[in-house]
């Protein structure tokens, strides 16, 4: 509840941030620079004299929209491929999933740096390389719930009456793995918020003068004993975001494993 | 008069649940003395396995014991501490637990688990504790101790690990021993040799026993002593001769006529209890048995019988038990005949001829470096014939590959070699090969019902789905028309429908199975144990309903079990597999009567018979099921067989033997020697019942 509560804000946020926020995010206000913060500026201003309470609204659009799509997607392909997987095993199993067990010892951020160093940093490429690595996480999961299901007396009447694979895949099998795809992806989401922020950080996220909460965080570390509000206000935006997502996903689990009961 | 050992005294069990107690356990009164085996028998909810928990005092957190009293060894253990149980846990009461896996600790050896409970409850060092784990695994008859006190869990086979339950039960030599269906997941023939090992041990300890169960088959031929529950009351007690040759109570009297015997007639139906078992939430102000009970008067809606004691023990609670002691009411339990002919007909709706199937365990990594297939042989060059409108019973122990073959039949799997032919024109073996029009024929109605159903779909859009495969031209309504008239085939009513399958109870998801295996008006319905997780009283229904589907529809059945009573009930021509062969073929009445195939003869001894007067001359076989990995040369039965000739049967495979009329048996002892041989039990096998 207080994690639907917190993501509900931070979305609307997202959504109105443009009315929300008193200046816009680049706005420099003249004579302003390094204020605490008070009535005018609810964080105060940076060191170039922007709102920080503007920008940090500003950047919630990036930080929600782009791990959002970047998990829907992952969530996407990651039940297409997992579900195909775990229904077929044998040999197109093995190779798939050791190919993706390969992908995943690698650490995630690193390949991420990697990738984006490689095919340069814009908004469209955070989506595909956090879909990229994120992909196989939601497939092990799916296939796994898949390969318990697979060899129920249900699915093998599907077939004695010549159903499609498809129509055994994605309505005798995927209500069952729903659950776990739901919680997976909510969980994948509050990864890829974290991500994304780690790349901002780095300087391989959305590139300036977009507000980005990394970005924000590593601008304000210079500066932190002049103006410590320019780094708390993003920082404290990203574990409170992450925070409630993850508590989303928890809550998500319980209402399933509830409903699991029942079924 | 002796202090019984347990003694319970109007006990009663409540757990708790949302907003409030309810009641499990009503006023139950049983003693059990030493040396005594007492049957505690039930449907499930009936609360057997809770009173079974309660008298040891080992409930669930959320159960309480609302009243009366139990007493041990004629000390009064109702309100001892938890830390006071412990004392005599192990060493006062034990536990044979169902399922011996789980309750194994899978990272422990064998010996290093048996011999903790002596090092704790003993006092024993080490040496001493594992030098009595080897003797008590020496006397549950393991053979070669030492190796296995040394194995896990996990490396040993289900009848294995059953008996080292057993053993660790009996290792602190504990006054009570309650078994808890410890033979439900065991193949008969293990079965056998386990509850042998029970009588045995029980008196070696001069222990006593409560033997949870619900076959009553079990019960006859093990226990003194029955006590019959029925939702939560105990409806009779009594000694098991008085209970099972005169039963008093309409309940018992009603599930004894339920059990399937082996019929001559063609169409006789098992006599059924109507109804389902009472839910714990509502219990009923008259006797709980009322509900379905034929015999019930106004009286008995209104007002609960008392647990009258008529003598010595024995135990009633039935308004009207006088009267059906002196016989002059009759509990109805005749069978009800169905006007319908079903005489099987000329034709074959399935031939299946030289099917093989083996299964390889080579991974990519071998097939890659060309290792050869280590596979396992399920199905071995096995040939059958279905006739139109008949059932083939196919039996066998687990391992024996007659689910795999049913598999192969129906295209699950895919047979290596062999030929499949459908109402005498060609069957591809592979499923994707198949037409509609052939698949449409051959269904299935599988053994666990939970799995059965998706979960998510309602029982009327699975039935429909079926139908809408099969016709498409079918409008609306004539589809909703069809899956009433199914619902009905099945006896359940149009509204089950709109139900999810997480709201029937397990007999109830079978029929729904049922009934989507008949959509589609198939010629051949395949039945894989269906009736094997149910209660007795739901398996008489199901198997009734089988029996009449196929005079209605005309249909013939493939029907799989290990339970050889079901198969006779049900099937007019039988198939018994070991090993992956068929060893022997013929009608029921050929397979029963002797001359038989030995292993026939070892499973059909292994029934127990539902009559504690009949001594079972049983046949034991020794030893495991030999692996399918290595096959045994000659006779595959030659490790087990108690009538093994000499060295012909490990050298050579026996001869297929004509006994007539389509009774074969594949054995290298002639028809006419078996057939003298089998009036007389073999010497060496023999166990008398209740000889001693």
């Amino acid at each position: 509840m207080i994690g639907l509560l917190i993501v509900t804000i931070f979305i609307l946020t997202a959504i109105f941030g443009p009315w929300i926020a008193p200046y816009r995010y680049d706005e420099i206000i003249r004579g302003a620079a390094r204020q605490a913060p008070s009535a005018d500026h609810l964080f105060g201003t940076d060191r170039l004299g922007r709102d920080v309470f503007s920008r940090v609204v500003w950047g919630a659009r990036d930080i929600i929209a782009l791990p959002l799509l970047a998990s829907a997607l992952a969530v996407f392909l990651g039940a297409c491929t997992g579900l195909f997987i775990g229904y077929y095993g044998g040999t197109i199993d093995e190779l798939v999933s050791r190919t993706m067990d390969g992908l995943l010892a690698i650490p995630a951020l690193l390949l991420a740096m990697v990738m984006l160093g490689t095919i340069g940093s814009s908004a469209i490429g955070i989506v595909v390389v956090i879909t990229l690595l994120y992909t196989p996480i939601v497939a092990r999961v799916v296939r796994s719930a898949t390969l318990n299901i697979r060899d129920s007396g249900y699915i093998e009447a599907a077939k004695l009456r010549g159903e499609s694979t498809a129509f055994i895949l994605f309505r005798e099998i995927l209500p069952g793995v729903l659950p776990a795809l739901v919680v997976e992806g909510s969980l994948r989401f509050s990864y890829a918020i974290f991500l994304t922020a780690s790349l901002g950080f780095l300087g391989l996220g959305v590139q300036p003068p977009s507000p980005d909460w990394g970005r924000m965080v590593n601008d304000a570390r210079d500066s932190f004993s002049q103006t410590p509000w320019a780094l708390w206000a993003p920082a404290g935006a990203i574990a409170l975001l992450i925070i409630g997502v993850n508590l989303l996903s928890d809550g998500l689990r319980r209402i399933f494993r509830y409903e699991g009961q029942l079924v | 008069m002796t202090t019984p050992v347990i003694a319970a005294e109007a006990l009663s069990i409540d757990y708790k649940l949302e907003g409030g107690w309810a009641n499990a356990l009503l006023d139950i009164s049983l003693e059990i003395n030493s040396l005594e085996i007492h049957g505690l028998v039930g449907e499930s909810g009936s609360g057997k396995s809770t009173l079974a928990l309660a008298l040891m005092r080992y409930l669930a957190p959320n159960a309480r014991i609302s009243g009366g009293r139990i007493f041990f060894d004629g000390e009064e253990i109702t309100h001892h501490s938890a830390a006071q149980m412990r004392a005599l846990w192990g060493r006062g009461f034990s536990l044979v637990p169902q399922d011996a896996l789980a309750s194994l600790n899978p990272s422990y050896t064998i010996g290093e688990q048996i011999a903790e409970i002596t090092r704790l409850h003993d006092g024993l060092t080490r040496a001493q504790a594992r030098a009595g784990a080897i003797e008590m695994l020496r006397r549950v008859k393991i053979a070669d101790p030492e190796t296995v006190a040394a194995r896990y869990p996990h490396q040993l086979s289900g009848g294995m690990q059953q008996r080292v339950t057993i053993a660790m039960a009996l290792s602190a030599r504990p006054r009570l021993l309650i078994l808890d269906e410890p033979t439900t997941s065991l193949d008969v023939t293990t079965e056998a040799v386990i509850l042998d090992l029970f009588r045995e041990l029980i008196r070696e300890n001069g222990a006593a026993a409560l033997y949870v169960s619900h076959d009553l088959g079990l019960v006859a031929q093990l226990c003194d002593r029955v006590t019959v529950l029925y939702g939560g009351e105990v409806m009779a007690s009594a000694p098991v001769t008085d209970l099972f040759k005169r039963p008093l109570h309409p309940y018992t009297i009603s599930l004894l006529a339920s059990l399937p015997r082996p019929t001559t007639g063609v169409e006789t139906r098992l006599p059924t209890i109507p109804g389902a078992a009472p839910s714990l939430a509502e219990r009923p102000r008259g006797c709980v048995f009322a509900d379905r009970c034929p015999a019930a008067e106004q009286r008995c809606h209104d007002e609960k019988p008392a647990l009258e004691v008529i003598h010595d023990g024995r135990l009633i609670k039935c308004h009207r038990w006088r009267e059906i002691a002196d016989g002059s009411l009759q509990i109805d339990t005749s069978p009800k005949t169905r006007g319908v002919d079903a005489a099987p007909r000329p034709g074959h709706v399935l031939q299946a001829i030289s099917i093989r199937k083996t299964f390889g365990r080579r991974s990519l990594f071998d097939r890659w470096l060309g290792r050869p297939s280590s596979g396992v042989r399920a199905v071995d060059d096995v040939s059958l014939a279905i006739r139109r409108r008949s059932t083939l019973g196919l039996v066998g122990e687990s391992g024996s590959g007659k689910t795999t073959l049913a598999r192969c039949i129906i295209g699950l799997e895919t047979a290596d070699s062999g030929e499949l032919e459908l109402l005498e024109l060609p069957l591809s073996l592979r499923l994707n090969e198949r037409k509609p029009a052939e698949l449409r024929e051959l269904q299935m109605v599988f053994q666990n019902p939970n799995d059965a159903l998706n979960p998510f779909m309602t029982v009327g859009a699975a039935i429909s789905r079926t139908i809408r495969r099969l016709d498409r031209t079918l409008s609306r309504e004539q589809l909703h028309d069809r899956v009433s008239a199914l619902l009905n085939a099945v006896r359940l009513t149009p509204e089950y429908a709109d139900r999810y399958p997480s709201e029937l109870s397990g007999g109830e998801k079978q029929r729904v199975a049922i009934a989507r295996a008949f959509a589609t008006n198939p010629a051949l319905v395949l039945a894989d144990e269906p009736t094997s997780s149910l209660d007795v009283s739901v398996q008489s229904v199901i198997l009734n309903l089988l029996k009449d589907l196929r005079a209605e529809q005309g249909a013939s059945y493939l029907f799989i079990s290990h339970d050889l009573r079901a198969v006779s009930y049900l099937a007019d021509w039988i198939v018994v597999m070991y090993l992956g062969e068929i060893v022997e073929t013929g009608d029921v009445d050929q397979v029963y009567l002797a001359p038989s195939h030995p292993y026939t003869e070892a499973l059909i001894s292994a029934i127990a018979v539902p009559d504690p007067t009949v001594k079972q001359g049983r046949i034991r076989l020794e030893g495991e099921l030999p692996s399918a990995r290595q096959l045994p040369s000659g006779c595959r039965f030659h490790t087990r067989c108690p009538r093994k000739v000499g060295a012909i049967c490990e050298q050579e495979a026996p001869p297929w033997q004509d006994c007539g009329d389509g009774h074969f048996i594949r054995c290298h002892i002639p028809a006419d020697e078996l057939r003298v041989l089998q009036q007389t039990p073999p010497e060496s096998a023999v166990v008398n019942a209740l000889g001693d």
